[in-house]
């Protein structure tokens, strides 16, 4: 056994994008020693991938938006399925941890008046997203970047030492959780550089590690996204929530073959952007769903009007919830009416002048200029539905982000419920900052309560994550990773892609069952040095684990509802709304139970129509007394 | 199936390597990280390569393509010979760790030597209020991905690591002007970035506005202007006069101690 470095920390957050490093500026600035751990450099996360904007109620654009409204349009988006706590929490505080960046350096687009811009965005009322241009991400983490440096510059100055209080270790990955009795006692794994373990000695342990989309062959997700938080929440012993609902994006890049999957924003049809198929026909019209029928426009002329005065018009079908948006164009595709490489056409050429084209949508601009040789200020982009975002995730309390292990908390894409079974473009980057703060403030409760009597990780425990780390360098003649990986994810996208039907998970799980045997046999060549084959074998355990939930989950929930579409149960069912479906380990084996879903508060029930509740709940769930609103 | 290219690429560490060619597959319309994947996933399982999005967005897959910096995700192949050989070595400025990955910890040192973002402690939240055109220029700059091939191009440290410890490079030139424009700012880094971070070192030959993949004018719109206000504060009569009359010069925010070994 070689030496483990042993690091005592308070907190130790994993992962270093928007939900991390809040949470490690909330625990830092709470007053307890912090440690961030990056998959990759830090200020690289998958959190610079975002586009379009943060969602916040500030109502800079339009004043009758407030987190009613906000509120409102996350659980439509989710179709009700949302944790309406979180939901709640996410509305109300969005605005704050907005203006928050703001005063930490971030530099948002701005109104004639001087505020923070905000932009429209598919299902939301008024427009809400805070950003700039189409990099708002790069703003938020940067942002955040610099904040976590200003208070290591403050620690230098009281401590003589910038990382006495919160310190990033980049290119590091976490292979284990370890605990005391139940408790979390510390983090175990690798610093890539040069392959030495490490054991981070902490009782608090915050989960921000992002998505699961390297489970899928076209996603937009970067590399790190192997549900490393999803997978370790499970081997800790903390439940996921609902991870059949898996975002297909509408639109990526098509072509060529090598960028498929390159996401283009939701911004471009904010801003005007259309949909035709190779008829050119905006196909969208046709398929508006009953739930949003009242709130969409009928026509070509109401849908344009709309972009000038949406106080008398209805907004395009275009900016349906990305769901539906997806679906429709994967019906398109299928029918025969795609475009030549298998998309269909978003044009704003013909839409927008170019200079504000090249104003407002740089980044796209730039995208299709360098890699297609498309210029989208002169004709179409071919786009298509990719893996984006996953809605199911750690199992939390929506106060304080605490899992059910004691010590374990989870904030961002890991985490469950805050977007029921869709989310709205924009939600993600608010629910981000509200609830790595909330995880931060979260763990520091627990810190507090805790005080001296602090749980230890055993040297058996670290000794067992350290063999299963090392394994695949150990192991000879065993098949590479980087094919078992492939499987895996063509596996996936065929079979638990955007459409699903009962036979065809039935067959991916069963092959999963042979692909997670070799998982676990692969060998990676070469040294323990910077080396991705090994890194690759390990990310394999997190993403098997991940892909056999989504397919059990997919399997059991017979209804079709946001990020699951079921071919053999078109319909969304009142039932099925009322169950949550968890994964949990038992043994090495992922097993599924239901969960009935707690019912809504009255006050925010009453938020809604009840001829719009009618179609979400049951009978039983509708409130007793009749009326227009309650 | 696509045709057979050459890679000829660094292999080693901060010890010792040398170059290697691989044979490998490339299809229409890839970049060189593509290939790079493939010849990862194929023939070369430990090749150490730093990357992410591969979108362009988060600069991390840089390095020298036939002796250029680069972001690999951002390169087609298209722009090659079908039978060039293609040489791709790690960023030269910085030291190596493994085959094309470099240790550019240099740059996160600097960057926390700047002076952060203060602005006026009276203003609450929400309500700063800025035009769009004064937002504009810092927002130029806060478009940087961070790949720090400006950082690898500029010839001060180049060839030069003496120069490391005087000069920040562009990119860090370029921070002090983004929070020099940035209309929020309230603090003073006129003398420091002249003083500490070595503003006057840089020549303008403009090399890091040439790499720069966000086609951000860093010499023209950040490392000048800030050449000009350095001048303005340091020879301008009127702080001269004042300075005189109330026997005080006027200080800037200083620079962020390092940490002492």
């Amino acid at each position: 056994m070689t030496d483990i470095e042993r690091l005592p920390y308070d907190v130790v957050v994993i992962g270093a994008g928007g939900s991390g490093l809040r949470a490690a500026i909330e625990a830092r600035q709470a007053g307890w020693r912090t440690a961030v751990i990056s998959k990759s450099l830090f200020g690289k996360a998958h959190t610079v991938m975002a586009e379009g904007g943060c969602a916040a109620a500030m109502g800079n654009v339009n004043p009758r938006d407030n987190w009613q409204v906000h509120f409102r349009d996350t659980m439509r988006g989710g179709k009700f399925l949302n944790n309406w706590r979180m939901a709640e929490l996410h509305a109300k505080e969005a605005p704050d941890r907005v203006w928050e960046l703001e005063a930490w350096g971030a530099l948002f687009d701005r109104t004639p008046d001087g505020k923070i811009s905000q932009r429209n965005f598919g299902g939301h009322e008024y427009p809400r997203l805070a950003h700039v241009g189409d990099r708002t991400g790069l703003e938020m983490i940067r942002t955040l970047q610099q904040r976590v440096v200003a208070l290591q510059q403050e620690d230098a100055v009281r401590y003589g030492d910038p990382e006495a209080m919160i310190k990033v270790f980049a290119e590091t990955t976490i292979t284990r959780l370890v605990k005391d009795g139940g408790r979390i006692a510390g983090a175990f794994g690798y610093i890539r550089e040069d392959g030495r373990f490490v054991l981070f000695e902490a009782p608090a342990v915050i989960l921000a590690t992002g998505g699961i989309g390297k489970t899928f062959k076209v996603s937009s997700n970067s590399w790190e996204y192997t549900g490393d938080g999803h997978a370790l929440a499970l081997l800790a012993g903390a439940n996921l929530l609902n991870m059949e609902f898996v975002q297909f994006h509408p639109t990526h890049m098509v072509w060529p073959i090598s960028v498929r999957g390159l996401l283009v924003t939701e911004s471009v049809r904010g801003d005007g952007g259309v949909l035709r198929n190779s008829e050119g026909k905006r196909f969208m019209f046709g398929y508006v769903p009953d739930v949003f029928r009242a709130m969409y426009a009928e026509t070509e002329e109401e849908g344009d009007r709309w972009y000038a005065d949406p106080e008398h018009n209805r907004r395009p079908p275009e900016l349906l919830p990305r769901d539906e948006v997806a679906r429709s164009i994967n019906a398109e595709v299928k029918a025969g009416r795609g475009s030549p490489h298998g998309g269909v056409f978003l044009d704003v050429s013909t839409r927008l002048p170019a200079d504000v084209i090249l104003r407002k949508l740089p980044s796209m601009y730039h995208q299709f200029k360098e890699l297609a040789d498309v210029d989208i200020t002169k004709e179409p982009m071919e786009v298509g539905p990719a893996q984006h975002y996953v809605m199911g995730g750690v199992e939390v309390d929506p106060d304080t982000a605490a899992s059910s292990v004691p010590g374990l908390y989870a904030a961002g894409e890991v985490s469950g419920g805050m977007h029921g079974s869709n989310r709205l473009g924009g939600n993600s980057l608010s629910d981000l900052l509200v609830f790595g703060r909330r995880a931060g403030m979260g763990a520091a409760q627990y810190l507090d309560w805790l005080r001296g009597a602090r749980p230890s990780a055993s040297d058996a425990e670290v000794a067992v994550a350290q063999e299963e780390a090392i394994a695949p360098l150990r192991r000879a003649g065993g098949e590479n990773p980087y094919t078992v990986h492939a499987e895996v994810q063509q596996t996936m996208s065929d079979l638990v892609g955007i459409i699903r039907r009962e036979a065809e998970i039935k067959t991916a799980i069963t092959e999963l069952e042979k692909l997670r045997e070799r998982a676990a046999q692969v060998s990676a060549e070469g040294g323990a040095a910077y080396n991705p084959g090994w890194h690759l074998a390990l990310d394999l355990r997190n993403i098997m684990l991940i892909a056999d939930c989504v397919a059990q989950a997919a399997l059991e929930r017979q209804e079709s509802r946001g990020g699951h579409t079921r071919d053999d149960f078109p319909g969304m069912s009142p039932e099925w709304r009322k169950i949550n479906l968890i994964c949990a380990l038992h043994g090495d084996r992922v097993a599924l139970t239901r969960q009935p879903m707690v019912p809504m508060r009255e006050d925010l029930l009453a938020l809604f129509d009840r001829s719009e509740l009618k179609k979400y709940l049951t009978d039983e769930e509708l409130p007793a007394v009749p009326g227009e609103r309650y | 199936m696509g045709a057979k290219v050459t890679l000829r690429i660094w292999r080693g560490d901060a010890g010792q390597g040398a170059l290697a060619d691989y044979q490998v597959e490339a299809n229409e319309g890839e970049v060189v990280l593509d290939v790079l994947h493939r010849l990862q996933a194929t023939q070369a399982g430990d090749l150490a390569v730093r990357w992410n999005c591969k979108a362009g967005k988060c600069g991390s897959c840089s390095m020298e393509v036939n002796g250029r910096p680069r972001l690999a995700c951002m390169t087609r192949m298209s722009l090659f010979e079908p039978d060039e050989t293609i040489t791709l070595t790690p960023l030269r400025t910085f030291p190596v760790i493994r085959d094309l990955v470099t240790d550019v910890s240099f740059n996160y040192a600097k960057a926390r030597e700047i002076p952060s973002f203060t602005p006026d402690p009276r203003v609450g939240l929400g309500e700063f209020r800025m035009q769009q055109v004064d937002v504009e220029r810092s927002q130029e700059f806060r478009k940087c991905i961070e790949c720090f091939l400006c950082q690898n191009v500029c010839h001060v440290i180049r060839d030069h690591p003496e120069n490391e410890r005087a000069f920040a490079g562009p990119r860090f030139l370029m921070r002090i002007a983004e929070l020099e424009m940035n209309p929020a700012d309230t603090a003073d880094r006129r003398e420091i970035a002249q003083d500490d971070f070595g503003l006057g070192y840089c020549n303008i030959t403009k090399c890091c506005t040439e790499v720069c993949p966000e086609n951000i004018k860093i010499t023209d719109n950040a490392l000048i202007p800030m050449k000009e206000r350095v001048v303005g504060r340091k020879y301008d009569p009127l702080v001269w006069l004042s300075a005189k009359i109330t026997h005080r010069t006027p200080h800037d925010t200083p620079a962020v101690p390092v940490k002492k070994d």
